[in-house]
C-alpha cells in the first residue's frame, strides 16, 4: 500500500441497470472472481484507476530506495549491509515489475515517471519521512513492509491478472524483508541501552506514519466503493489498518519496547486492539507535498533522471548504431 | 606482518571499498535497471569481502572477524588499490572504474582458482563467476557509452583519462607478492598485465576510446603507504556506528 487515496476514475458506483451490456458482462466476470487480462475489454475508468494505483505503487518502490539507501553506506556490519543492498535491489525490481504491469494497460514507464516528476502522480506518504537512526532501517522492514504486506496479501486477489500476479511475487520478497527488519530491531531492543533507545525512537516516530499508509477512514474515503466493486481494492482501509495493529502490538510487547501511543488497549468486546487516529491533517500535508522529505525526495529523483539523460541517450544511440550495422551486414 | 594476511587484506579491501562506492548510487542512477544492477554489483562486492576478510582474520589468528577488519581499522591499515577509493564522479566514471577493476579482478581470480591454498582457490572459484558477469556488464556499458553520442563519448574519454594513472598500481609487485609466488598461492601481479591489456584494449577499441599514452602510475594504496584523501571520508561513514557504539551487536 504503497497506493493511497487513489482517485477512482468514476464518482460513485454505477448501478447495474445503468450499465451497458459490455459493462454488465465485465462486472459478472469480476463477480465470478475471473481475472481480467490485458487484451480483454475493460471500462476506460477501470483501466485509468488501475494505472493510477499500479503507477503509484511502482513510484513508491522506486522512491522507497532513498530512505533506505540513506543508511547503506553506514550499515554497521557486512551482513547488514548485504541484507540492505539485497532488499533495496528487490524493491527496485518490484518497481520494474509494476511499471511493466502498468505497460500492459497501455501506459509507458517514461510517461508515469514524467507524471511523478511533475508532481501529478504520488508515491506512498511513508517515504516522505526521514530515516534518522539505524533502527529506522529495521523499523522500515518491520512496520512499513509489514503494513504493505497486509495490504498486498489482500491484493493478490485483485481482479487485474498482471497486478495480481505481481503481488504474489512481491509478497514473498516483502515477507522476507519484514522478517529481516524485525530481526534487526530485535537485535537492538535486546542490545545495549543506546541500541534500545534507537529502537524505541524509531518505533515512536514511524508508528503514526505507518498507520497513515492505509489511507483515510473508510467513511472519508470517497473513492473506494467503485474500486471495491471492481475488486481493484479488496479490503477497506480500516479493516487493513486494524489487522496491522492487531498483528504488531504483540510484537512490540515481545521486544519489551513501550507502546508508541497511549491509546493502544486491548478491547475484549471487539476482540481487537483500540488505537488512536494519526493526525489526519499531517497526513494531508504530506500528501500535498509538505511532509518532512517531499521536496528532497522528488528533487533527488529528478536529479537522477536529469543527470542520467546523457547515459540513456548514449546507450540508445549505440543500440541504434549496432542495429544499423547488423542490418547492413 | 604475515604476507598471506597482507595479500588477503588487499583482495578484501578492494572489494569492500569498491562495494561501498558503488552502493552510494542507490536510488540515484540514470535508469531503474541500473539501480538494480549497481545494487547487485555492490552486493557481490560485499559478499566477496566477507569471504576474503573472513579468511584474512582466520589466517591472522588473533580472533578478528571480517567485521572487525572492515570496521575497526584506520586508513593506514587499508590495503586496497587507490583506483577503488576514488569518488564515483558521474555514471560514466563509475562504470569506467568498475570496468578497469573488473578486468583485473577476473584475470586475477582466474589464476587464484589454481592457488596452492585451497581456501583461496575456493573463494576465487565462487567470486570468479560473479566477476565474469561484472566485466561483461561493465565492458558493455563502456562500449555503449564510448560509442554512443558525442557527449557520452567525451565523458567516457574524460573518465578514462582521469582513471588510467591508477591502473598501474594493480600490477605492482613487492615482497608480499614475491612470498605469494614462492608459496604458489598467487601469481606475480605484473604477470597479469598482458592478459589485462589485451582485454582492456579490445573493449576500449570497440568503445572508440583512446588509451592514454602515459605510463605514470599513482601508488600507495596496496602497501598502505599513502592513500588518497578520499578514503578517510569513506571510512568515516562506513565505520561510524561501530566506532560510536563499541561492543554493540547489530
Amino acid at each position: 500500500m504503497y497506493a493511497q487515496l487513489i482517485k477512482t476514475a468514476r464518482s460513485g458506483i454505477t448501478p447495474r441497470d445503468e450499465m451497458t451490456d459490455q459493462e454488465r458482462e465485465f462486472q459478472d466476470r469480476i463477480d465470478r472472481n475471473e481475472k481480467i487480462e490485458p487484451k480483454d475489454w475493460m471500462p476506460d475508468d477501470y483501466r485509468a484507476t488501475l494505472i493510477r494505483q499500479i503507477g503509484q505503487h511502482a513510484h513508491s518502490e522506486v522512491v522507497g530506495q532513498l530512505p533506505e539507501g540513506n543508511w547503506i553506506t553506514r550499515a554497521p556490519t557486512l551482513e547488514r549491509k548485504a541484507i540492505l543492498l539485497a532488499k533495496v535491489q528487490d524493491e527496485a525490481g518490484h518497481g520494474l515489475y509494476l511499471y511493466s504491469a502498468a505497460e500492459t494497460l497501455g501506459e509507458s514507464r517514461d510517461e508515469l515517471v514524467r507524471l511523478l516528476h511533475e508532481g501529478r502522480m504520488k508515491y506512498s506518504s511513508i517515504f516522505n519521512y526521514p530515516t534518522l537512526n539505524w533502527a529506522d532501517i529495521g523499523a522500515v522492514g518491520w512496520l512499513v513492509d509489514g503494513a504493505a504486506i497486509v495490504n498486498q496479501v489482500a491484493l493478490q486477489r485483485t481482479s487485474y491478472g498482471p497486478y495480481s500476479r505481481a503481488m504474489v511475487r512481491i509478497c514473498k520478497e516483502e515477507s522476507f524483508h519484514a522478517r529481516q527488519g524485525y530481526h534487526a530491531i530485535m537485535q537492538m531492543a535486546f542490545g545495549t541501552p543506546a541500541q534500545k533507545q534507537m529502537a524505541q525512537d524509531a518505533l515512536n516516530r514511524l508508528w503514526f506514519p505507518a498507520m497513515m499508509m492505509f489511507g483515510p477512514h473508510d467513511s472519508d474515503s470517497t473513492h473506494s466503493e467503485q474500486s471495491m466493486a471492481w475488486k481493484i481494492k479488496v479490503k477497506s482501509n480500516d479493516e487493513l489498518r486494524q489487522q496491522f495493529v492487531d498483528q504488531t502490538i504483540p510484537q512490540i510487547e515481545y521486544l519489551g519496547l513501550d507502546l508508541p501511543e497511549p491509546g493502544i488497549k486491548w478491547n475484549e468486546e471487539r476482540g481487537h486492539y483500540d488505537f488512536s487516529d494519526p493526525d489526519w491533517d499531517e497526513f494531508m500535508d504530506v500528501i500535498r507535498g509538505n511532509g518532512p522529505c517531499n521536496v528532497d525526495r522528488l528533487a533527488a529523483r529528478q536529479k537522477a533522471w536529469d543527470d542520467g539523460e546523457w547515459v540513456r541517450d548514449g546507450l540508445m544511440a549505440h543500440a541504434k548504431k549496432k542495429a544499423a550495422k547488423l542490418a547492413a551486414e | 606482518m604475515d604476507p598471506l594476511f597482507q595479500f588477503l587484506l588487499r583482495l578484501g579491501d578492494n572489494t569492500l571499498v569498491l562495494g561501498h562506492r558503488v552502493s552510494e548510487w542507490c536510488g540515484h542512477s540514470p535508469v531503474l535497471e541500473e539501480d538494480i544492477a549497481l545494487a547487485n554489483t555492490a552486493l557481490d562486492m560485499i559478499g566477496q569481502t566477507q569471504l576474503w576478510l573472513g579468511l584474512a582474520g582466520e589466517v591472522e589468528g588473533k580472533g578478528r572477524s571480517a567485521d572487525d577488519l572492515a570496521f575497526l581499522r584506520d586508513a593506514w591499515d587499508f590495503r586496497n588499490v587507490l583506483l577503488v577509493e576514488l569518488p564515483n564522479g558521474d555514471f560514466g566514471q563509475t562504470m569506467m572504474r568498475q570496468f578497469l577493476f573488473d578486468a583485473w579482478n577476473v584475470t586475477m581470480l582466474g589464476k587464484l582458482m589454481k592457488s596452492s591454498d585451497q581456501r583461496v582457490a575456493d573463494i576465487a572459484e565462487k567470486a570468479s563467476k560473479e566477476a565474469a558477469y561484472h566485466v561483461e556488464r561493465s565492458g558493455d556499458t563502456v562500449v555503449g557509452l564510448g560509442d554512443g553520442t558525442p557527449e557520452s563519448h567525451a565523458r567516457m574519454q574524460a573518465a578514462l583519462d582521469y582513471l588510467w594513472p591508477y591502473v598501474g598500481e594493480m600490477f605492482a609487485s613487492d615482497e608480499v607478492d614475491a612470498a605469494m609466488v614462492k608459496a604458489g598461492i598467487a601469481p606475480d601481479p605484473s604477470s597479469l598485465r598482458d592478459e589485462y591489456d589485451a582485454l582492456v584494449t579490445r573493449v576500449l577499441t570497440e568503445a572508440t576510446l583512446t588509451k592514454p599514452d602515459s605510463k605514470y602510475a599513482h601508488k600507495g594504496g596496496r602497501t598502505g603507504y599513502m592513500h588518497t584523501e578520499h578514503l578517510g571520508h569513506l571510512l568515516t561513514s562506513m565505520q561510524w556506528l561501530q566506532r560510536a557504539y563499541p561492543g554493540a551487536k547489530w
